[in-house]
């Protein structure tokens, strides 16, 4: 294989792993608005969930270019079935409650902004870009919920309670984000991408010191392990995610444009 | 770029558009001739939080600036209902930001109304049990996508109507904060537009539904503008008072007929047909006539007998019950930062 050159299919099958995390998780995060414990928190969840629908369509339609198949963000993210969803089980679990939010985008900002990181420099023009301008966006995700757990850790009993439960909820969900696919190495084979696993000290090691800060436990290792969602094997509630999210869109196949 | 070229960069769709907001904007801060509050507001100066005011005057702003600020909160609800089902990506961004901006909007008036001395805490809680109100437009529901833009369109349109004159209002805070929310307003409004001037050129069921929504929030619309206020039933109302302070600066019926001047041609280019048998240019007058409005739906509505009343408080007082106990683990945290910094200093 030509090292320096990725075929078309592996970029865009890496991306669109990228893309989907994003826009799954925009999905989950548009669900706050209006329901925030206060009317700051609409707004910077809502700020979040606007960036990374920014990545996932500069990434989708990227995707589009490279695929072959000439679609464009819209046909990627309301044409495609659940099995052909690429994205991580984190992003894709129902809405809890704001605690269980917060350990989510601790992690998952965590883990995006070591993958930027890197990924500035990918061989992707398009995905080099997409990183330089995401790795701003992710620094603020991160600082976000990095104060949110300081304070529901060491804030009252109940708050440390409630945001130590939620971390141990969201533990089996983050093994799947460091964990290699064979996409990923062939990404990184030709330099478009970065091995997820050599992400996770590094992004591990952030999320303990704000979980020793915040007086909190990092979860024992979890029991069950979610998997497959790279492979497009997504939990039950993905389903219904995308039900809501395509219904419209494929309500009116003959139109062309909204 | 299909969707976009509608647009006649000159053409003025709504009230705050056409330069109206940055004239207003040296008059957001100029003292009149000073003095006291009478001679203050009548020589168009603007009343600010240190001066001296009738408790009449306050009260009345406080509740008005209130409502409004409780009329942003709310009106989250009914649009952000579409965030997750929003047919493209693209509309989903604008709505995502469009929601957004009203949780800004509501902030901006909690703050406006902070400075007359109640905090944001005890007008939450006015909204929750009632003792407040919000605009009655939201207790009516959004049930197809074109709900969405005709939002935007009508009641958005609507409001900027209603609010670029506050924009001039005596109480510095409240103008100040208007100019700033009517310019936001302005852009909701031409996205709402440009929504529906896409399903206008969409297919049959896209413009069904854009019709539709026209049929449903046209005659909602024209109430936000409030009860007629001229005439007879002027007398003995709020009007004439907050016309005397400078809180109010047209008649409810004048901002109306305004609106439907406006609103009309727009229909026209949509290809959508108001709701309004009555509805005709009447050159007389240089204005459209329009048939009766129903008061008693409006009445109605407000009394707490409309589609979504209880829905929308019980969304909100939830959302607000369940985030108590983050906020005071906040209010927590802060103090013990505190005291901790103030240990170390010692
Ligand atoms: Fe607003
Ligand atoms: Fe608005």
């Amino acid at each position: 294989m030509d090292k320096t050159i990725a075929p078309a299919d592996v970029t865009a099958t890496y991306l669109l792993g990228l893309a989907d995390d994003a826009l799954i998780y925009t999905q989950r995060l548009g669900e706050w608005m209006s329901r925030a414990p206060q009317i700051e928190e609409d707004m910077a969840l809502g700020n979040i969930a606007l960036d990374l629908l920014g990545q996932a369509r500069a990434l989708l339609t990227r995707v589009g270019e490279l695929d072959g198949t000439g679609r464009d963000e819209d046909a990627l993210a309301y044409l495609r079935d659940e099995r052909e969803f690429r994205n991580v089980h984190l992003v894709e679990r129902p809405r809890g409650d704001f605690g269980d939010e917060m350990a989510r985008l601790l992690w998952f900002s965590s883990y995006q902004f070591e993958l930027y990181s890197q990924l500035t420099s990918s061989t992707d023009e398009v995905l080099a870009g997409v990183a330089a301008k995401a790795i701003k966006e992710v620094t603020y995700h991160r600082d976000h919920a990095t104060q949110w757990v300081l304070r529901l850790g060491d804030g009252t009993p109940e708050s440390h309670a409630r945001m130590q439960a939620a971390l141990d909820r969201v533990a089996p969900y983050v093994d799947e984000l460091f964990t290699d696919t064979a996409t990923d190495e062939a990404a990184t084979t030709s330099g478009v991408g970065v091995l997820p696993s050599q992400l996770r000290s590094a992004a591990t090691a952030y999320v303990r010191s704000v979980v020793d800060e915040a007086t909190l436990a990092m979860p024992a290792e979890p029991r069950r392990r979610a998997r497959g969602g790279r492979d497009g094997i997504h939990s039950q509630a993905m389903g219904y995610l995308l039900a809501e999210m395509q219904h419209i869109h494929r309500s009116h196949p003959d139109a062309t444009t909204w | 770029m299909y969707g976009n070229d509608f647009r006649d960069p000159d053409e003025q769709l709504n009230a705050a558009e056409g330069g109206a907001l940055d004239q207003l904007l040296p008059t957001a801060t100029r003292r009149g001739e000073g003095g006291d509050f009478e001679r203050l507001v009548s020589t168009d100066g603007r009343v600010e939080p240190r001066d001296e005011m009738p408790d009449a005057y306050r009260q009345t702003l406080i509740r008005q600036i209130a409502q409004h600020a409780h009329s942003e909160i709310i009106g989250m609800q009914p649009e952000g209902n579409w965030i997750s089902r929003a047919p493209s990506l693209r509309r989903k961004a604008i709505l995502l930001a469009k929601v957004q901006d009203e949780a800004g909007h509501g902030l901006y008036l909690y703050s406006a109304a902070e400075t007359l001395g109640v905090d944001r805490s005890e007008l939450l809680d006015k909204l929750h049990n009632g003792q407040q109100k919000y605009s009655s437009i939201f207790n009516y529901p959004t049930l197809t996508w074109a709900d969405v833009g005709a939002i935007g369109w009508l009641v958005d349109g609507a409001a900027i109507m209603n609010q670029v004159p506050l924009c001039r209002c005596s109480y510095g805070p409240y103008a100040r904060a208007m100019i700033r929310v009517c310019k936001e307003e302005s852009f909701h409004q031409r996205q709402g537009f440009e929504l529906l001037w896409t399903l206008s050129r969409g297919t049959e069921r896209q413009r069904a539904m854009l019709q539709d929504a026209a049929n449903r929030w046209w005659w909602p619309a024209l109430m936000m503008f409030g009860p007629p206020d001229t005439g007879e039933a002027a007398k003995g109302g709020h009007t004439e008072q907050s016309m005397a302070w400078g809180i109010k600066r047209f008649s409810n019926d004048d901002l109306r007929q305004k609106f439907v001047d406006m609103t009309v041609p727009q229909a026209d280019k949509l290809g959508v047909t108001l709701p309004d048998p009555d509805l005709r240019w009447n050159a007389e007058r240089g204005h459209y006539d329009f048939g009766p409005i129903d008061w008693d739906e409006f009445w109605r509505v407000l009394k707490g007998d409309g589609p979504c009343n209880e829905e929308r408080i019980a969304h909100r007082v939830s959302a607000h019950e369940e985030g108590a106990w983050v906020r005071e683990a906040a209010s927590a945290y802060a103090d013990k930062l505190a005291s901790r910094s103030t240990g170390a200093v010692a």
